[in-house]
């Protein structure tokens, strides 16, 4: 029998397994030997063994987790071939949040790609994706619809510095996951010329300044603090999601609920999360950008991790392309789950 | 198209009146005529045009798009005017979608004769193009305007020309945000709003202080109401005089405006309005033959059978109808009873007192003589104690067989001119008493706007014996207001502490024999109801107490709300909506 990629990737209860390296990518339960493609809490869990990720992730995993995240560490550097048992694995960035990564696993002539979650849309914060042409591409599927084609961000930026000038007695509040949306959207306020503080919840405050370390300028983003909320007359304020709905945000001059999340793209969704002023900003690739990827690697074979995977199967179908859906479990999409759940988690 | 598109993306998210009217004045102080009329008129429905049926959406679409992809996204978004919306992929590539968008790091192709940039059309061009357009070139001029527009534009242009913009903006807001641009109230704006035509350019010019105030070639327009305030028993009657009063029925119908006059060719124009200002003419035509005078009378409508008010139960059977046949004219026939006179024959009374508009109405009313308009008449009283007792039972003091349709007492300042609008002070209702009932709360949803971190919506149960005799609660009924603040934030607390489950936006908290809050919910009246699982649903429901104290087993028993619906004493809530039928 030839060897081939189902050999060199297998599932188990914990997720994505390369028996020849013996370790898991992105496994959701501890496991002895684990490679991280990105900080966010459903890929980069606690508790393993030995981990290697990029350095920015070990740096967030540090940080969300404290320094003992794992026993071991090992930094991936971007490019460069690294040795894991049997097999050889390379790391490229992804472009999804500030360290995220893709993870190229070969052995015996067969490359698969595990992309983790990824975007092909510019993004100040993080390295752009990088194409790893390969035998088979594992993507995600998180907005692998057609009708998510996501809009420029600068006019969804734009759209909330409108409603500031049109409101600038009302705080406006910015729903944003704490890692890679939040600092996304500072960094796009920036480039838009704002230069204003922008204020954060508390839960957004470590991982900033780990920004600012690793040279991401966001400029002045103080803390808001808990007896000042009623003067923040006109501020644009970042906080997760589930914060917007929290008596937290209560004491804040007449507020503007706003998200920053791909979901804004429908209507229904937006409603439900009660927004006022949705903007539509993913860190995920949209549909275009999936099927734009999926041709450039040149896969033969596609494997589909999570999300809205009929789609995207039936699309490579039309392509000629074998596709199969994953059904892994325990990805969520990264604080732009499905309205309801983050709340319970968080 | 896509300023306006913009416009209402965000009005449709917007929760507040007044952010809303933010919105609309900006848009109409930024964009020129006569793109802003045509917004105006689409935002107050006064737009004609062929509308285009989804079936021929579908088959654009479907002509595009591969019919899986599609069908799954219509799955998921659920709306097809978005969906569509959505998916319509980019003019000029190849026809699969996977070519949909060149990546947006890369540069843009160059604009030049061989690929010119789209025309994105205006709301202008859109409105005059459906008015004119052949049927048969429909689908393909609004192909061209998808192409050339983008996703929030697409999304506008398809809700507009389905017939569904719903953007949560009344015709009075969009006037009011009009009227704010020079300053004017809106009432202001509807004394000349009836005779205008899209693009209200005569209009704009004069709120902008461009031009004269339009004269109204309306030989029969509309008259902005006055409206009353509610009086607080407690506390204002010792702070006013009854012999400075008339009192009249307050009757459970809908107020309506009939305004007649000649027009220059000297042929009679008839128009029945609502109390908002809309022309509900065409729905009542059998009122309409009854406008045979020149003048403007104020008062209700309601079912008049065999010299009998029916109840509003009856008047709505004719409300929700879609056609207006003759048998409906002739079981639910329509009736004017009038309580006051604006204008007559060429004269404005409105800056006459209540008392001799009063004289003169009786007066215009019997020389009229018609079938259909009879005076609504004045109730005697001497002292409030008196008031009070008519009021309590109106069958008693004259009213007679009328009293079903009788919901309180008006009281109205004699001496005061009529004034557009709500003023506090001369006008004043006094409806009767509520109907209460404990009901034990079951379902909390957060508000809207500023009361969106705010569980401030309760749906409400009582409690209803299974077949094996024992109990269950059955919802009958949502109520988001009658609270103060401070009841408010201890109601959200109480729902935070007790939620057993979670659906989006909305908490299941714990109720049963032995646990629950009581919330005692005053009300209009009952209904029966498909919607809720009681068959039951209450009229204008409202906290009137909340029963800290109170067990939720004491809570009352449906047989209380079915004996309520079986006396008939169901009239209509003054917050129902009026469907007028087209």
């Amino acid at each position: 029998m030839t060897f081939s990629a189902s050999d060199l990737l297998t599932l188990t209860r914990e997720g994505l397994y390369c028996p020849l390296g013996d370790f898991h990518v992105d496994p959701t339960w501890p496991v002895p030997r684990a490679l991280i493609t990105h900080g966010h809490a459903d890929h980069a869990r606690a508790g393993h063994g030995q981990v290697l990720a990029t350095g920015q992730t070990l740096r967030i995993m540090a940080v969300r987790y404290g320094e003992d995240f794992c026993e071991t560490r090992q930094e991936a550097k971007l490019g460069e071939d690294i040795r894991v048992g049997d097999v050889t694995v390379r790391f490229a960035p992804a472009g999804h949040v500030l360290g995220s990564a893709q993870i190229a696993i070969q052995a015996r002539g067969v490359r698969v790609v595990v992309s983790g979650d990824y975007k092909r849309a510019p993004d100040p914060t993080c390295l752009p994706f990088e194409v790893m042409p390969c035998d088979v591409f594992i993507t995600e599927a998180t907005f692998g619809l057609p009708v998510f084609r996501m809009p420029d961000t600068r006019d969804e930026v734009q759209k909330l510095l409108d409603s500031v000038a049109l409101f600038p007695e009302r705080a406006h509040i910015v729903g944003a996951y704490a890692l890679g949306k939040a600092q996304r959207v500072m960094a796009l306020l920036r480039e838009a010329g704002y230069d204003r503080p922008i204020y954060l919840h508390g839960a957004m405050e470590k991982l900033t300044e780990l920004y600012k370390q690793e040279g991401v300028p966001l400029g002045e983003t103080p803390k808001v603090v808990a007896a000042e909320r009623g003067k923040l007359h006109g501020a644009i304020v970042l906080c997760p999601p589930s914060a917007i709905q929290d008596v937290w945000s209560r004491k804040f001059p007449d507020p503007v609920a706003s998200f920053a999340s791909g979901w804004m793209r429908v209507r229904a969704r937006a409603r439900q999360k009660g927004a006022e002023l949705p903007l539509c900003i993913s860190d995920h690739s949209d549909w275009p950008d999936l099927c734009r990827t999926i041709r450039e690697t040149g896969a033969g074979e596609v494997w589909v991790t999570h999300g809205q995977e009929d789609a995207l199967v039936h699309w490579c179908g039309i392509q000629g392309i074998k596709a199969k859906p994953l059904h892994l479990l325990g990805y969520g999409d990264d604080g732009e789950a499905e309205p309801g759940v983050a709340e319970v988690a968080a | 198209m896509n300023h306006f598109a913009q416009l209402l993306d965000r009005l449709a998210y917007e929760p507040r009146r007044n952010a809303k009217l933010r919105l609309l004045q900006d848009y109409f102080s930024r964009t020129p005529d006569p793109e802003r009329g045509f917004a105006l008129a689409a935002m107050t429905g006064n737009l004609t045009f062929r509308e285009a049926k989804p079936a021929m959406i579908r088959g654009l679409v479907e002509a595009r798009v591969d019919p899986v992809l599609f069908a799954l996204s219509h799955n998921y978004v659920g709306d097809l005017a978005e969906t569509t919306a959505l998916i319509w992929p980019a003019p000029d590539v190849t026809a699969s979608l996977d070519a949909l968008t060149p990546g947006r790091g890369d540069a843009p192709p160059p604009l030049g004769h061989n690929n010119p940039p789209p025309h994105i059309p205006t709301l202008a061009e859109v409105v005059e193009t459906l008015a004119t357009v052949k049927k048969a070139d429909l689908p393909a001029r609004l192909a061209e305007w998808l192409d050339a527009l983008d996703e929030t534009g697409r999304w506008a242009l398809l809700k507009l020309i389905t017939g569904a913009l719903r953007v949560g903006v009344s015709a009075r807001l969009a006037k009011t945000a009009v009227g704010a641009l020079g300053g004017h109230e809106a009432d202001a704006v509807e004394e000349v709003w009836h005779g205008m035509v899209p693009p209200y350019l005569s209009l704009f010019a004069w709120v902008e202080g461009k031009a004269e105030r339009p004269t109204t070639l309306n030989p029969a327009p509309f008259r902005p109401p006055m409206l009353s305030h509610p009086i607080d028993a407690e506390t204002d009657f010792e702070k006013l005089d009854p012999a400075a009063f008339s009192g009249e029925w307050k009757w459970d119908g809908i107020r309506v405006q009939l305004s007649g006059g000649r027009d220059e060719v000297g042929s009679q124009v008839a128009r029945v309005y609502s109390r908002t200002g809309e022309d509900i003419t065409g729905a009542f035509p059998d009122l309409a033959q009854a406008i045979t005078f020149t003048g403007t009378l104020d008062g209700e409508l309601l079912i008049l059978k065999e010299s009998r008010v029916l109840s509003f139960n009856v008047l709505q059977q004719r409300l929700n109808r879609k056609a207006v046949t003759p048998k409906l004219l002739e079981e639910f026939p329509a009736h004017v009873r009038a309580y006051d006179l604006l204008t007559a024959e060429g004269a404005d009374l409105r800056p006459l007192p209540f008392a001799e508009r009063r004289a003169r109405l009786e007066t215009f009313v019997g020389a009229l003589d018609h079938a259909r308009i009879d005076l609504s008449p004045l109730v005697p009283f001497a002292t409030w104690e008196d008031l009070a007792e008519a009021r309590a039972d109106p069958a008693a003091v004259g009213a007679g067989a009328d009293a079903d349709a009788i919901e309180g007492v008006m009281l109205k300042l004699r001496d005061s001119p009529y004034l557009p609008g709500r003023p506090k002070g001369p006008w004043w209702k006094w409806k009767r008493e509520p109907h209460l009932v404990d009901a034990v709360m079951m379902y909390a949803q957060r508000g809207h706007g500023k009361r969106s971190s705010f569980y401030s919506d309760y749906t409400f149960g009582v409690w209803r014996p299974r077949q094996d005799g024992s109990l269950e609660l059955v919802p009958v009924g949502k109520a988001y207001h009658g609270f103060t603040d401070a009841e408010l934030a201890k109601l959200d607390r109480y729902v935070r502490n007790h939620t057993v489950k979670r659906f989006g936006p909305v908490r299941e908290v714990a109720y049963g024999l032995n646990e629950g809050l009581v919330l005692e919910i005053a009300f209009e009246g009952v209904q029966r109801s498909t919607r809720h699982k009681s068959g039951l649903a209450l009229r204008f429901p409202r906290v009137h107490r909340i029963r800290w104290d109170k067990p939720a087993a004491e809570a009352d028993r449906i047989a209380l709300l079915e004996t309520i619906l079986a006396r008939g004493t169901s009239e209509i809530a003054p917050g129902a909506t009026l469907e007028i039928p087209s």
